[in-house]
Formats: C-alpha cells, sequence, structure tokens
C-alpha cells in the first residue's frame, strides 16, 4: 500500500491544507509519496522532503504547470497513478477542481471531504450540510480522497525524504489562465487562523463591515469571515465566505456578528472550539450553537468589546 | 450553440435534515424536494446565454426517480426548450452521473454543459469535473462569471485565494457559484407553458451505462450535538468568560 499526496503551493512553499492532508495520510498507513508539479517548484518540493512521514517527493517542474491548470494536472497525475492504493488531496478549491477529474480518468469513485479514516478502505465525511456524518466504503482499487483540512492537524517537520524529477506531460492546451485577483491581506488566513472575526448581514454596509470589525480583528489577531449574505451583498470579497459552499473553518475563537446561524453558514463553522455570536435577536438561530451568546446591538457591543480588550 | 443543463432533485435548502434512527440515511419521506440551488443558477445562466443570442438551444437533463419530471418542468419554466429524464431507481453516484451525461452529450452534441458546483445533498462536488475529464474537455468550476465568444468562454472563478480567470475552448464544461446570478422567478404563464415542451424519458440501459455505486454507505449518524445555548448579560461578562473559563483571549 502506497499514498500519493498532491501538494497544493505556489512554487516557492506548501499551502497549509498539503499538511493537513499529509496528516489524514499518514492514518492509512504505508508509504506516503508528495507530488510537487509546478513551474520553479523546487522551493516548495524542498519544504515537501522536510515535512514528517514523506518517503518520497516527486516533482513535475514545466511551465505548464505555473497556473495549475486541471486539464494538464489530471493527465500527470493519472499517468503517474500506477501502484498507488490512495491519491489524495485537500478540499479546497485547488483539490475540488483537481481530484474528481483525476478520479474520473481512473475510472474511480472520490470520496469527497473526509472528516475521518476508519480504515484504509473506509472513511467518515459530512453530507447535508453537516447534518449527517456517513461512513462509506470504497471498491475501487484506487481510492481517490479530498481532506477536510480543518478535521487533521497538521504534519510537522522533521523528515528527508528522497526528491526525484519527473517527466511532465503533455499540455492539454485546452485551457488558458487569463488573470489573477487574488485578495491581499496582512491578516492570517482563514483556513488557518486560531481566532475569526466574522459579519453578517446585519453590518448593514462594507463601510460599517471595515469600521466595526477590523478594530477588532486587528486586537484579537484575527482572519476576518462572513456569511453569504454579507458577501452578496457587496461587502466584503468572495473569498470570506464561511460555509457549507464557502470555507470551513474551525478555530479556537469565532466571534459571529449580525449572523443569523443559517443551516449553511453553521456548517462552514460548528466545529470551532468556542463561538461568540452577537446579535440583536434573541431567536437568531446562532444562539444555539453558541457558547456564548450577547443579545445586542453590534454596533454598540463591538466597539465596546475592542475598549474591554484593553 | 447548444446547452445541456443537468439538474438534480434535492431536498429543499430550508428543510431541517433528519437522520434516520436506523442509521441507514436522512429521512426523505414527506419532505419538500426542490432542484437544487445551484442548478437553478445553471439554468438561469443557460437561458441567458439564449436570450443573449448566443445559445440556440437549452436542454435540461434529470438523473433519477419519475419525480425528477417535476424538477425538469422547474427548469423548463426558467426557459429551457426541452427536458430529458434519464429515468432509475438505482442509487447514483457522481461518476456515474458524469457517464450518462457523456452518453447525452454524444447523442446531442453541446458546445457547452453547464453543471451546478456541488449538490446540497451528497455535498460532493465532483460531477461536472468527471465530466469534463471523460469527454476530454475543459473546466472551469465555481464560476462567478462566463462570457461566451469567438470559440472560447471566458470565465471568472472563485477560488480559496480570491478570484481567477480562465479561457475555455469550445466543447467545455462549467459549474456554477452563488454569485453567477440571480435565477429568476418562474411565472404562472410560463409555468404553464412548460408544460407542454417535450419531455423525453430514457434508461441508463438505453445510454449503456453501468450506474453501479462504487462507494457503499455503511451507516449515517448523526453529528455530536454543541452544548450552545449560554448566553452572557453584557460585554463585561463576554470577556471575563472569554479570558478565565474559555480561555481563548
Ligand atoms: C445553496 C446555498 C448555499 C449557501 N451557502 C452558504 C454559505 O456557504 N455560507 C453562508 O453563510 N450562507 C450560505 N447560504 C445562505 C444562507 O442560507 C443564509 O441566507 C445566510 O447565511 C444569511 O446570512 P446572514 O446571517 O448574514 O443574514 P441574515 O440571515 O439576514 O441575518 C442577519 C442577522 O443580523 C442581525 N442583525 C441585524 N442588525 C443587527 C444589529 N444592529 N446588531 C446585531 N445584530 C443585528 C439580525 O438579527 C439577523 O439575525 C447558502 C444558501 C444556499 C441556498
Ligand atoms: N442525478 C443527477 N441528475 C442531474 N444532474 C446531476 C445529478 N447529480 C449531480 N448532478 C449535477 O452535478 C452537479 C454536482 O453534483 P455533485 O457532484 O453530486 O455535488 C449538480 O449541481 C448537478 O448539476
Amino acid at each position: 500500500m502506497s499514498v500519493l499526496v498532491i501538494a497544493e503551493h505556489d512554487n516557492a512553499s506548501l499551502k497549509a491544507a498539503t499538511l493537513n492532508t499529509l496528516a489524514a495520510a499518514k492514518k492509512l498507513g504505508g508509504e506516503i509519496h508528495v507530488l510537487v508539479a509546478g513551474s520553479g517548484c523546487a522551493a516548495a518540493a524542498e519544504a515537501a522532503a522536510r515535512l514528517d512521514g514523506v518517503a518520497r517527493v516527486r516533482v513535475a517542474d514545466a511551465p505548464i504547470y505555473a497556473d495549475q491548470l486541471p486539464e494538464s494536472l489530471a493527465e500527470l497525475v493519472r499517468q503517474n497513478a500506477a501502484g498507488y492504493s490512495h491519491i489524495l488531496a485537500p478540499a479546497t478549491t485547488f483539490g475540488k477542481n483537481l481530484l474528481p477529474r483525476v478520479a474520473a480518468l481512473l475510472d474511480v469513485a472520490q470520496v469527497s471531504d473526509i472528516v475521518a479514516v476508519e480504515s484504509a478502505d473506509t472513511f467518515v465525511r459530512p453530507i447535508y450540510a453537516g447534518n449527517a456524518l456517513a461512513t462509506v466504503k470504497s471498491v475501487d482499487a484506487v481510492k481517490v480522497v479530498t481532506v477536510r483540512t480543518t478535521a487533521f492537524d497538521a504534519a510537522g517537520e522533521g523528515g528527508a525524504a528522497a526528491v526525484e524529477a519527473i517527466a511532465a506531460g503533455a499540455d492539454a492546451g485546452l485551457s488558458k489562465l487569463v488573470g489573477r485577483e487574488l485578495t491581499k491581506s496582512a491578516r492570517p488566513e482563514l483556513g488557518a487562523a486560531t481566532v475569526i472575526v466574522s459579519g453578517g448581514r446585519g453590518l448593514g454596509s462594507g463601510e460599517n463591515y471595515r469600521s466595526v470589525l477590523e478594530p477588532l480583528a486587528d486586537k484579537l489577531g484575527a482572519a476576518l469571515g462572513a456569511s453569504r449574505a454579507a458577501v452578496d451583498a457587496g461587502f466584503v470579497p468572495n473569498d470570506y465566505q464561511v460555509g457549507q459552499t464557502g470555507k470551513i473553518v474551525a478555530p479556537e475563537l469565532y466571534i459571529a456578528v449580525g449572523i443569523s446561524g443559517a443551516i449553511q453558514h453553521l456548517a462552514g463553522m460548528k466545529d470551532s472550539k468556542v463561538i461568540v455570536a452577537i446579535n440583536k435577536d434573541p431567536e437568531a438561530p446562532i444562539f444555539q450553537v453558541a457558547d456564548y451568546g450577547l443579545v445586542a446591538d453590534l454596533f454598540q457591543a463591538v466597539p465596546e468589546l475592542v475598549s474591554e480588550l484593553g | 450553440m447548444k446547452i445541456l443543463v443537468p439538474v438534480k432533485r434535492v431536498i429543499d435548502y430550508n428543510v431541517k435534515v433528519r437522520v434516520k434512527s436506523d442509521g441507514t440515511g436522512v429521512d426523505l419521506a414527506n419532505v419538500k424536494m426542490s432542484m437544487n440551488p445551484f442548478d437553478e443558477i445553471a439554468v438561469e445562466e443557460a437561458v441567458r446565454l439564449k436570450e443573449a443570442g448566443i445559445a440556440s438551444e437549452v436542454v435540461a437533463v434529470s438523473c433519477g426517480l419519475a419525480a425528477c419530471q417535476e424538477t425538469l418542468r422547474t427548469a423548463l419554466a426558467i426557459g429551457a426548450d426541452r427536458a430529458i429524464l434519464v429515468e432509475t431507481d438505482a442509487e447514483l453516484q457522481p461518476l456515474a452521473v458524469a457517464k450518462l451525461m457523456q452518453a447525452l452529450a454524444a447523442k446531442e452534441s453541446p458546445q457547452l454543459v453547464i453543471f451546478g458546483k456541488q449538490a446540497i445533498d451528497d455535498d460532493a462536488n465532483q460531477t461536472g469535473q468527471m465530466f469534463a475529464a471523460l469527454m476530454g474537455w475543459p473546466q472551469a468550476t465555481f464560476a462567478s462569471k462566463i462570457a461566451i465568444a469567438d470559440g472560447c468562454a471566458t470565465v471568472t472563478r472563485e477560488v480559496d485565494g480570491g478570484l481567477e480567470t480562465v479561457e475555455l475552448k469550445l466543447p467545455a464544461a462549467i459549474t456554477t457559484d452563488l454569485r453567477l446570478n440571480e435565477p429568476r422567478y418562474a411565472t404562472l404563464p410560463n409555468i404553464m407553458k412548460a408544460k407542454k415542451k417535450p419531455l423525453d424519458t430514457l434508461t441508463p440501459a438505453d445510454l449503456g451505462v453501468d450506474v453501479a455505486p462504487r462507494l457503499a454507505t455503511l451507516k449515517v449518524v448523526e453529528p455530536p450535538k454543541r452544548a450552545g445555548g449560554a448566553k452572557v448579560a453584557d460585554v463585561k461578562e463576554l470577556v471575563a468568560k472569554l479570558k478565565n473559563e474559555a480561555k481563548v483571549i
């Protein structure tokens, strides 16, 4: 049995999600290889080689992988899939885009977004926005799996794996990247933050969102998140969305401000260690999952909270 | 240009899902079923492309029980021209649906297939990508903007870090995200018109597709409940609790 983990990286370094995926791979047993496909990605490959539990790093370094387009990447994984019992990637937009394509090329199912490994062929995954947990067993020869990063503690360093170059595949030539508009922020990444301050429709505007929530996030060193309603209304960019169809987060502390707590939102944050809700409606469903609910007008409560934090 | 839109019949997004006590699944008896919200967005987008003179025909497809006819009628009421039901009582997993769509694409020769990014029941987020792989087509998942010109689709995608724009050679597969559009409400006259639009039925066997599941569900349980619900009186008490009880600040 051996496991191939597809690294998510930006050529220079590994994304944190890769470390959680490796942690899930370690639960399977067997030798673990990491595939790093990129362009000028030697630094990311070296970082992968230093991770604890990795036996070998396989590097496909070629310009066609610069933009991580799924058509060429999936073909590369297929070409290198022989001998692996499992192929894993994080359940991020990168992994979700790529891995089903790999599964179909191999004519196997994909097990999406696992939160636990029961055995080499049996996994637990949330369905219906996390309102149910299904235990599923794969009958396929190769298990293709995406990993919910919040469910596995990041693997650490301490390894010294061999790094081996592999040949790049053909350019699928079907698509090209036109551009990226990445949100720039000095704050921690939502997926990796230990504290998240999240705002909903109750903030009323993008202006209010910033003036009310940023001081609180600054004080706590927190990442900023949002409900779908806040994103749809244009208060903040799309990558702030927490939920069933946005980002799944599980920080030590999640502060929901002016968020009602629809099931689709809860699906993305209810595994947080401590949840605080500030909402003026005592009946808001967010209070049912909150450890500390404060029924108050957010425009008074949040500034007060900021000054109380000293 | 013909557009195929696969639409799935799922439990309505407002329904509070209950896990069956015997652990075999969730209770679907007498619950409201609707079109998967992402698929409504896909139908809307296809119909807009037709209204803009870019698409010539919009064909909605649903795979599953006879009751999926209702879902297809909804798609027709939004503005799809005709519908295809691939009828089966069998459990359909994403790879099987992707193969059924592949077989239909071979018959229908669409230039574009617009999927939802995710069905809100299985939360799989796979079928569109699998279909694209089987067809050897390019894909753009999580679309928040689509422009078609000169045999290419230019698609803005919602990704973890922000937005990304890709250009695909047609034919191509796209999956929708929430902010692609706001689906219209089907008006009564359009619901009436939809009843007269053609709806063909075939079976997986007619399409020569083996739909046998690859994953066996061993059990379905409720997730552990959070012991939430406690309230604090004011901001001072909140800060004290976070410091001394929860010890998170
Ligand atoms: C297919 C699908 C997918 C979805 N995916 C997601 C997802 O991933 N993430 C997500 O978040 N949602 C998602 N949703 C949307 C979800 O159903 C809700 O509509 C959304 O979460 C509501 O956002 P909200 O809580 O900010 O807004 P609302 O429900 O409008 O709540 C606003 C809250 O603010 C409070 N408030 C107002 N003013 C004040 C004030 N001055 N002080 C204090 N409190 C105040 C109100 O009491 C209210 O509770 C999805 C929906 C669908 C159909
Ligand atoms: N049984 C089905 N019938 C029609 N379309 C489907 C079916 N299952 C999945 N799809 C399509 O595939 C998308 C993604 O579904 P999934 O991969 O299951 O999350 C859905 O939004 C639909 O567009």
